[in-house]
């Protein structure tokens, strides 16, 4: 970059083409201008604008991302989705979905001679027979957990800081859907190995299904195709929605969701510069590009390692499904955790009656539960709008602190969903403090109540507490505090050094054309006159490289 | 541009004004480099701009550092070649790729971060409402052109919503209902048939000496081995018959008893037996059913009990089936009385 920029040669692509007329025109603007049409970039944007009217979707290029560390987390979720998709054509490579039971001749010893389905047979392949197939394996379904947790933070995000207020209800939405198809897709994905643990979800998933009074029995056979397992079409049936179906679905909707993002454009934080009528950051091109495709190698090279180093799912300990067998210790993935904890902690309260059976100890917990919750987070953005009588267009996003209830409710919820999930470790938690499962079980009933009230009224308190303390829109600044002879303490303000604070400048649009500065003040790529030039000047100036003697 | 001093340094050079939104009172300001791009040369922001300089205290710093994370990087991905070629090792392959990513998309993230202009930048918000008047005639388009269609032929638009809606229900036959068979009396029995041998998982029969006291193990109707909604724990809990439920007296001989092993909660298969508490204990949930009480959910989530096997024991000393189940396994559904 700073090659580019001080090399007035070069002439090469990028924000370099720009510049093309500095170096072959001098100084006048004029000449600049004729300068364009030298270059190769030049000529194949023209090339295409001729055809498809490129040079119009210019503003795109100045799409403002703002400068916070939140905004990441939709980008995480992003590329774990990406590396879900590369990945799981991979996997899908050499995956066979079906559950005809085949005896086993593969790499992995214990098992030989055994009988097992195809889709447990070929995932043991590709754990232990396909180079570079186990960390492609285990980093698929990393990314998995990856991509749900992404999610779920990212969605908490935008809930404490009110993103989700007028005008983004719709892309809320969306964004709930897509946590929703996530764990779904998720679940049947782990469910595709049909090793003892997943196929045991299955057959819970299928009495969940069961339990919904008047058509549960019918969906059920639907579904499966019969009676649990149904029949072995539960293979090809899961695999085609785990692979195709709902991939496709949830690549539409993040279109969709990104398409509003760009209409919409982002919300911000309150700041210096900042209205509700702007958006200050930095731009798509080159900044942000620069920073987010560095972010998708981290994401990747993250997820990579984990797949490598970190092992998850080893379903050749867990052996392949047995309807009759049942291991110890049974755990969905983290995300179904809030679920399972509701199921063990609820009563058994069946209901029977006029010839029909409600299975309420399933059906609650398991079904209307679940639905209420999606149902509360499709409402919501509409919910706190009637509530608050606020039907404005935010475009700045509040601080929590600053919406004390708001956040007290999130943090209670956050706490309650949390204590459900571990709530589906009751037997491992009975275990490991020797106390019995009857005790665990009571004080989680009583936990998913009394830690979410906790919660909330700290959270609450802590909000008043922050947002009674003064805030200074000055930035900080460095001060260089000194002893004199005489033992007294100065302290003196330290000079400015680009980097110090960056957002002491006002914000300015996005140049255009970003033409010279102190280089064509007569001075030469080496031989830079330091005398006329301020030595701080120099330091702050990219690609002036400072000649010290 | 010097803070101190407030001199721009442009080099003479045509400085555009810049707009500083939000500080003229109400009329928002548009960007002169928005839009098209005409022959009047476009708007100049100077190289030393102080929005342009890189965010890096020390550049040179930086540049070495993304130097090194790009050296690393291939590094890196050259290990993992090399890992590769020696036949592949999962943690090796993590460590050398993972590096090489990671090491990648830091010198990206940093050179973004660092290198290119700090900014801030700003763009202007346009309202996503339209103007009255457009809005108006979007809703004119919609209504008076909707109303063309339908006017004085409200009989044809019934029509046409009930051919839509035998469309709709004959489209579920092939997309819904040839998923699978109704479920008639599916849930309701099992292959266990009166006089039915009780093997094990490989066919064999069990006898009547086959089982110390305490010890169990998993059964099936001949011919349906491993079957899902047959299988059945056979227990023997004493020597001697005893009284699960009153009623059933004769179900036990010589002190075997055999449940269904479908928990009644959400079907995982009841596999563990604990002989001092004389408990059967659904891993799932944590469901424990009392095996001398008629397999009487004691805890948990299961609402019923797990429904029992009648046994007997015939001439040549085989375990068989009384009766089938007198009720349906598993858990709990609506058409289930
Ligand atoms: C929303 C995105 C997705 C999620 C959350 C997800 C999740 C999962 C999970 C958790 C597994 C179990 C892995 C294991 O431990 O064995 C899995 C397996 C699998 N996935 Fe995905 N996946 C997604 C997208 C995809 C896509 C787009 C494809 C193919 C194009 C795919 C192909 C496969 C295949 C073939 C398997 C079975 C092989 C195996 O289990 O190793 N997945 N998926
Ligand atoms: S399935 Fe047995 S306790 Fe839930």
């Amino acid at each position: 970059m700073s090659e580019t920029a001080t090399s007035k040669e070069s002439t090469t692509t990028g924000q370099g083409s720009s510049s093309v007329g500095i170096g072959s025109g001098g100084s006048g603007t004029g000449a600049r201008h004729q300068g364009r049409f030298d270059s190769a970039t030049e000529r194949a944007l023209g090339w295409l604008d001729d055809r498809l009217g490129v040079g119009k979707g210019r503003s795109l290029l100045d799409k403002i991302f703002p400068d916070h560390w939140s905004f990441l987390l939709g980008e995480i979720a992003l590329y774990s989705f990406v590396v879900l998709v590369l990945t799981g054509v991979f996997l899908s490579l050499y995956f066979v979905p079906s559950t005809k039971e085949i005896i086993y001749h593969g790499a992995y010893a214990p098992l030989r001679g055994k009988l097992v389905s195809e889709a447990y047979a070929s995932t043991l392949k590709i754990s232990f027979s396909v180079r570079g197939g186990m960390v492609i394996r285990q980093m698929h379904h990393w990314a998995a957990d990856v991509f749900v947790g992404a999610i779920a933070i990212h969605m908490m995000r935008i809930f404490f800081t009110g993103g989700f207020r007028k005008p983004r209800e719709l892309n809320w939405m969306v964004g709930v859907t897509l946590l929703m198809l996530a764990i779904v897709n998720g679940f049947l994905g782990y469910s595709l190995p049909y090793d003892l643990v997943s196929g045991t979800g299955l057959r819970i998933a299928y009495s969940i299904i069961l339990s919904i009074p008047l058509v549960g029995s019918y969906l059920a056979f639907f579904l499966f195709g019969g009676v649990f397992p149904g029949n072995g079409i539960i293979e090809p049936r899961m695999f085609i929605l785990h692979v195709l179906i709902v991939p496709i679905i949830i690549a539409a909707l993040i279109g969709a969701h990104l398409f509003m993002l760009v209409r919409q454009k982002h919300a911000q934080f309150p700041g210096k510069g900042r209205t509700e009528h702007n958006v200050v950051g930095s731009p798509l091109y080159p900044t942000f590009m620069a920073k987010t495709l560095g972010l998708f190698f981290i994401v990747t090279g993250v997820l990579w390692m984990l797949g490598g180093l970190v092992q998850i799912n080893p379903i050749w300990q867990y052996g392949p499904y047995q309807p009759y067998k049942v291991t110890y210790a049974v755990q969905p993935d983290w995300y179904m955790g809030w679920l399972d904890g509701a199921m063990r902690i609820m009563p058994s309260w069946e209901f029977t009656g006029f010839g029909h059976t409600i299975p309420l100890e399933v059906l609650l917990p398991a079904v209307l539960f679940p639905g209420l919750t999606f149902t509360l987070f499709y409402a919501w953005p509409f919910v706190e709008a009637r509530i608050t009588g606020d039907r404005a267009v935010h475009n700045i996003l509040d601080f929590p602190r600053y919406r004390p209830k708001r956040t007290a409710l999130g943090a209670a919820g956050v706490a309650f969903y949390f204590t459900l999930f571990s709530a589906s470790a009751t037997d491992v938690l009975a275990n490991f403090f020797q106390v019995s499962l009857n005790t665990v079980l009571w004080s989680f009933r009583f936990l998913v109540i009394a830690v979410p009230v906790v919660v909330g009224i700290v959270t609450y308190r802590i909000c008043k507490e922050l947002a009674a303390m003064p805030v200074t829109d000055e930035p900080k600044r460095s001060v260089i505090l000194s002893r004199t002879e005489e033992g007294e303490y100065v302290m003196e303000e330290a000079s400015i050094r680009p980097g110090d604070a960056p957002d002491d400048l006002d914000p300015i649009a996005v140049p255009a054309r970003i033409g010279a500065g102190v280089e064509d003040a007569g001075l030469d790529e080496d031989g830079l006159d330091k005398e006329d030039i301020p030595g701080e000047l120099l330091d702050k100036v990219p690609g002036v490289r400072r000649v010290t003697t | 541009m010097n803070r101190e001093t407030g001199v721009q340094s442009d080099g003479g050079r045509i400085h555009e004004p810049v707009h500083v939104p939000g500080h003229a009172s109400g009329d928002r300001p548009i960007p002169e480099n928005h839009g098209e791009v005409s022959d009047s040369p476009l708007p100049l922001v100077a190289l030393d701009d102080p929005h342009l300089r890189p965010a890096a205290k020390n550049v040179r710093h930086t540049e070495r550092w993304i130097a090194f994370l790009i050296a690393l990087a291939a590094l890196g991905f050259a290990g993992y070649g090399a890992v590769y070629w020696q036949g592949g090792q999962p943690q090796l392959e993590g460590l050398t790729l993972g590096i090489g990513l990671l090491a990648i998309g830091a010198a990206l993230a940093a050179w973004g971060k660092y290198l290119l202009p700090r900014g801030p930048f700003v763009e202007e918000r346009h309202d996503m409402r339209s103007s009255d008047v457009e809005r108006e005639q979007m809703a004119a388009a919609v209504i008076d052109r909707g109303k063309l269609v339908m006017r004085r032929r409200g009989f044809l638009g019934k029509m046409l919503a009930g051919a839509a809606g035998i469309l709709g229900v004959v489209i579920a036959f092939p997309v819904i209902r040839s998923l699978g068979p109704l479920p008639k009396l599916a849930l309701d029995k099992t292959n266990w048939r009166k006089g039915s041998y009780l093997v094990t998982i490989h066919g064999r029969k069990i006898k009547e000496d086959d089982l110390e006291v305490g010890g169990i193990i998993t059964v099936f109707p001949p011919g349906y081995e491993g079957n899902a909604m047959d299988q059945t724990v056979l227990l023997r809990a004493s020597t001697s018959p005893f009284t699960t439920k009153a009623g059933r007296e004769t179900w036990t001989p010589k002190g075997y008893v055999a449940y269904s092993k479908v928990c009644t909660h959400a079907g995982c298969p009841v596999g563990l037996y604990q002989e001092q508490t004389q408990q059967l204990l659904c891993p799932c949930h944590q469901s424990m059913f009392d095996v001398l009480d008629g397999a009487q959910p004691v805890f948990g989530p299961a609402p019923r009990p797990l429904p029992q096997l009648p046994l007997m024991i015939d001439s040549e000393g085989y375990l068989r089936a009384q009766q089938p189940y007198d009720q349906p396994v598993g858990p709990g559904f609506w058409e289930r009385s």
